[in-house]
């Protein structure tokens, strides 16, 4: 299993190289890992139906205990096959798709991580595995939605899929530590049989609510439903793979591995009977409102993730056989719609019904394919949606106290399915053509239609001969959230009962509603129920996000003026509160008793030292100032030399010196020092920097009262000349003990120094546009030449440079400086 | 450049003997003060006076190399020396030594990885300063006229 | 003469930190020039002092015997007068260079790269998703 999960990632990595040999054949060659991986679980198959779960670890992280462990039981065949399965087909068309896209190797390999992850995540057995992959389906979901990322709504969509997902899966994380708190193991498959002892435990109902905040993000339960829509602005292989058959029942899929451990409580029934119901209610009529094939898509989605929900909530067997019956059901027609959208779409240029129809003579392979898909998704007999369809209504109507209302809203929402099925996979192809199309309508290529047809087939195959599945792969998956073995009988037709006089009603209406659906989408209540229930959260969600992201900035502003002298004297007052107030309240300071020796040479050079400084301060000219600066620098020297340090005395007088001709050279081209300030930040700025100079003599007084300790020095003294060669320490310190760090050393002069040729190499540069505006520059950008020589504009191409945010643009003409100004970004 | 005849005349003076003490001053500082900071440092001051004594670009033409090739080339002495220790199985940066044994001297000239390093060294602290002060020469107008 | 070393440096901080909080770049400039001096006599006060005695290990000797000035600040001291050199240069093109643009060396000027204004989060449209 592990192999499976790796060879997704591999081909992942190896996706774009595959691009580059075969641009066309790509697809083709990729698809056959996830194909791989099929066959291996169809394996598999048998020997988990029949001997029950396998388990399989690898050592991991030993250090934290954290083995990487897979567990293949009924439920997670399930999903590993749908995983898998309709991966190879959304591999193999997404190659089709993307054809003539530049970054086909891009999407494969966010495509093929993405199952990777979601393959891992089905299939993990330690919690910490799983919640990695769950991250993992987030933030690749989130490069896949955000896909086309130069258009903001796509990078908005991702964003929001990315925020909801992300903040549920911490939710989930918090509950599985609960969780682990609880049972004391990170194996699912040794918490399945303690749920006894997690129900009973006062943490339950925390477990449960983070485990269902991460379910319901994940999944788009109400009221987190508004993500999923969003997130079509995705490719439509993404729509069809993540959006329908994976990614979203993830959170289905944690719910159903959670039952045996959470569920049979009546907190666990009527939470997810009530969420997962109303989503589905909502969901399934918010689709009508749409015209978007993609976006009804969407809807009907959540709407079979509320059913799922709702039916793991009423939890019976019927309703775990429905469940999972429905699984499959869904990920089968709901691929291929998507599919058949996308083929629409690439091939007429357009997706809206309104504009829509007559297709079904240019492309008859897609609309026997999706009109198969479609009559599954609307349960007409004898496809295997009809099945589907049967099973719930039976489960509904066995489902206890509330089976009347579970029924009535399953009716209802199916009705509004049976519609939405008709809308997307019928009214395209009949009536007359409407409008031109952008493209002349043609039948989509092998790649395209061998999806939807594969999909629809089987959806056909399953319905006319369920014992295809209901034994084997569904009956062991219902197992696996039973936990306990159960006949899961399938069969088309099961006599007049309740559940057919119910799925009549259902097509009476659904029929309704698609003859009357454009009256239906113009009538003042759909609008506001769409308003109220569809668009709310979601904006609410984005307005909440804007004002999160305004008063952040609002806080950072107070701190962050802009003007790093602020920043500057809030860094130096924080000194002295934190600093100061350790000395205080902390150390234990002892005050050095005793002067020690001083020489008056010495003490004058220090004093010479001072003075220097002071008057650095106090010149109003700046060559005062430099005068000053030297005199203190060439006295420090003298003090090194003093005090043992010939070397350093020398590097002080060799730098001294060249610093000296620098400052001549360029302040002589600089304004004096003269800006006047007032006296009051004058002698704010003097108290805080007497505060930190105090500070620092103190920090120094106290070091001095401890003895030093020298062992280092010593050993380096001891080692230089008998390991090291050398008799003097310094150097030997320099070029052979700590070399690496002289190394880092000079690699810093040498960007100082390419820095400083850079910025005075540059030859124009280009203030943004809202430097302009306070800034007493001419209009003409100032220009430095290069060389020393003058040089027409454009001729010459010079270094380039950020220096305060300003743009630097070597080599333009000057004339189109007025033509491009808004090609930066300045915050 | 300073058009001063007492300067001009110094400066050809000088720094061939700035130059020389240089040398002098790596060469030694292994063993006594000095190193391939200060060595650099003081050869990096001759052609800075040079190039106000004379002007830029005939700095320029006495150092025949570019500081930019300065820099590149001591960082690949210094990593060069690095790799050398690599190679014979030491690991990196670790000084080797070779003792050559001079005629009418009681101790053999001990010749060690880190002079290529130190060297490496001072080439840098040359390319570096040389490349700050002749770049604002160059930009800076005024003051030094060529 | 630690006591009174530890003192200059202190003095040394606090002359360059007022300066450092000057609105005249200049003497920004300068503050930086201070604080390297500041920084370098602070370590080498800490090593504590010497007097005369460089570390170098006498002709024919293998080790010092008797005080020696301890090597391990001047070591730190001696890499960071050279880079303080760098700094400065760096800092002063920096300072020239904005100068030659924007014709002024008052540092609360330069906010180009945090403008005043707030930035306007709120740029998304409504559409229906692509």
């Amino acid at each position: 299993m592990l192999l499976a999960v790796l060879s997704v990632f591999a081909a992942a990595a190896v996706a774009p190289l595959v691009v580059r040999l075969s641009r066309k054949a790509a697809g083709w060659i990729l698809a056959t890992v996830p194909l791989g991986a099929f066959v291996f679980f169809i394996r598999q198959a048998g020997h988990v139906t029949h001997d029950g779960p396998l388990r399989e670890s690898t050592p991991w992280f030993p250090a934290y205990d954290l083995p990487l462990t897979f567990y293949l039981d009924g439920l997670s065949l399930l999903f590993a096959l749908l995983v898998t399965g309709i991966g190879t087909l959304i591999v193999v068309y997404a190659g089709g798709y993307l054809k003539h896209s530049d970054e086909l190797g891009r999407f494969y390999v966010q495509l093929l991580s993405f199952m990777g992850a979601m393959l891992g995540l089905v299939l993990a057995d330690n919690a910490i595995v799983f919640f990695i992959f769950f991250e993992l389906t987030s933030l690749t979901s989130y490069l896949l939605i955000g896909f086309y990322h130069n258009e903001e709504d796509s990078r908005q969509a991702a964003r929001k899929a990315l925020v909801v997902t992300g903040a549920g899966g911490l939710a989930l994380m918090a509950g599985l530590i609960l969780l682990y708190q609880v049972t004391g193991t990170w194996e699912f498959s040794e918490m399945l049989a303690m749920g006894d002892t997690v129900v009973q435990s006062p943490l339950y109902v925390g477990i449960f609510i983070l485990v269902c905040a991460g379910a319901f993000t994940k999944s788009a339960q109400f009221p987190f439903h508004f993500w999923l829509p969003a997130a079509m602005a995705g490719p439509t292989p993404v729509s069809a793979y993540l959006h329908s058959a994976t990614m979203v029942k993830a959170g289905v899929f944690i719910l159903a591995r959670m039952h045996p451990v959470l569920g049979g409580t009546e907190l666990w029934t009527t939470t997810l009977v009530a969420f997962g119901g109303f989503t589905m209610l909502m969901t399934a009529w918010l689709a009508l409102r749409y015209t978007d094939l993609k976006q009804i898509l969407a809807y009907t989605t959540t709407m079979v993730l509320g059913l799922l929900t709702m039916l793991l909530g009423v939890g019976t067997e019927e309703a775990i056989a429905a469940m999972v019956t429905f699984t499959l059901v869904h990920a089968l027609y709901k691929g291929a719609l998507f599919m058949l959208a996308g083929n629409i779409d690439h091939e007429t240029g357009t997706r809206d019904l309104k504009e829509l129809g007559g297709l079904r003579s240019a492309m008859p392979i897609t609309m026997i394919g999706g009109l198969a898909a479609a009559l599954s998704m609307s349960g007409i007999p004898p496809f295997f949606g009809f099945i589907g369809k049967e099973i719930t209504y039976e489960a509904a109507l066995h489902a206890g106290g509330w089976s009347t209302l579970i029924l009535g809203a399953s009716v209802l929402a199916n009705a509004a399915l049976v519609a939405s099925g008709l809308l997307v996979g019928l009214k395209p192809f009949i009536g007359e053509i409407k409008g031109a199309f952008t493209r002349e309508p043609h039948e989509a290529p092998l790649s395209m239609y061998l999806g939807p047809c594969v999909l629809g087939g089987l959806g056909l195959a399953i319905g006319l001969y369920p014992a295809f599945v209901d034994h084997s792969l569904l009956q062991s998956a219902q197992a696996g959230i039973l936990q306990e073995p159960h006949e899961l009988h399938l069969a088309l037709w099961h006599g007049v009962n309740p559940a057919l006089i119910a799925s009549l009603i259902t097509f009476a209406i659904g029929f309704a509603i698609y003859y009357g659906w454009e009256r239906l989408q113009k009538s003042a209540v759909m609008g506001g129920f769409g308003r109220a229930l569809g668009d709310a959260p979601g904006d609410g969600f984005e307005r909440l996000l804007y004002e999160l992201g305004r008063s952040s900035h609002t806080i950072t502003r107070a701190f962050q003026t802009g003007q790093f002298r602020r920043y500057l004297l809030l860094i130096f007052t924080g000194t002295i509160v934190m600093v100061g107030g350790a000395l205080l309240f902390e150390a234990n300071l002892s005050w050095p008793s005793e002067l020690g020796e001083v020489r008056y040479y010495e003490a004058a050079l220090a004093g010479l030292v001072v003075l220097s400084a002071l008057a650095a301060v106090r010149a109003n000219d700046r060559f005062v100032a430099i005068l000053a600066l030297s005199i203190g620098g060439y006295s420090v020297a003298l003090l090194y030399l003093l005090f043992g340090a010939p070397d350093l005395a020398m590097t002080q007088f060799s730098v001294e010196t060249l610093t000296l001709i620098l400052l001549v050279i360029v302040l002589i081209h600089l304004p004096n020092i003269d800006g006047y300030e007032p006296i009051t930040s004058r002698v704010r700025d003097a108290v805080v920097a007497v505060g930190v100079g105090a500070i620092v003599t103190t920090v120094a007084f106290a070091a001095l009262s401890f003895p030093l300790d020298r062992s280092v020095s010593e050993f380096m003294m001891q080692n230089s000349y008998t390991e090291a060669q050398g008799s003097n320490i310094v150097n030997v310190i320099l070029v052979d003990f700590r070399g690496l760090d002289t190394m880092g050393e000079i690699i810093v002069l040498t960007m100082a120094a390419l820095g400083v040729f850079v910025l005075m190499r540059m030859r124009r540069i280009r203030l943004p546009e809202i430097l302009g505006t306070r800034l007493h520059s001419d209009d003409e950008p100032i220009r430095v030449d290069g060389d020393g020589e003058t040089v027409p504009a454009g001729a010459e191409a010079g270094g380039a440079a950020d220096q305060n945010g300003a743009e630097v643009h070597p080599d333009e003409p000057a004339g189109a400086e007025e033509a491009a100004p808004d090609d930066q970004s300045t915050s | 450049m300073i058009r001063s005849l007492i300067l001009q005349i110094a400066t050809r003076l000088l720094v061939p003997i700035l130059l020389l003490f240089s040398i002098f001053m790596l060469l030694r500082g292994h063993n006594l003060p000095g190193g391939g900071f200060v060595g650099g440092l003081v050869a990096a001051s001759a052609f800075v006076l040079y190039s106000l004594a004379v002007g830029v670009d005939g700095a320029r033409r006495v150092l025949r190399l570019a500081p930019r090739t300065l820099l590149g080339t001591g960082l690949a002495c210094s990593v060069g020396a690095g790799i050398l220790s690599l190679a014979t199985g030491a690991s990196f940066l670790q000084s080797l030594w070779v003792k050559v044994p001079l005629p009418g001297l009681s101790d053999p000239l001990k010749l060690g990885s880190t002079l290529i390093f130190d060297i490496g060294v001072m080439f840098v602290v040359v390319g570096t300063v040389l490349l700050m002060v002749f770049s604002v020469e160059d930009r800076v107008p005024g003051l030094i006229d060529d | 003469m630690e006591l009174i070393l530890a003192v200059v440096s202190g003095t040394l901080f606090a002359a360059s930190f007022y300066l450092l909080l000057r609105r005249n770049l200049l003497r920004f400039v300068i503050g930086i020039i201070i604080l390297g001096n500041a920084v370098n006599l602070l370590i080498f006060t800490m090593g504590r002092l010497t007097r005369e005695v460089p570390p170098v290990i006498p002709y024919g000797q293998k080790v010092i015997e008797g005080a020696y000035a301890n090597p391990l600040p001047q070591a730190l001291i001696l890499t960071a007068i050279v880079i303080s050199f760098g700094l400065l240069a760096f800092t002063l093109v920096l300072v020239y260079r904005n100068y030659t643009v924007s014709r002024t060396i008052d540092a609360d000027r330069l906010t180009a790269s945090e403008p005043e204004q707030d930035v306007d989060l709120h740029t998304q449209k409504k559409r229906l998703p692509a």
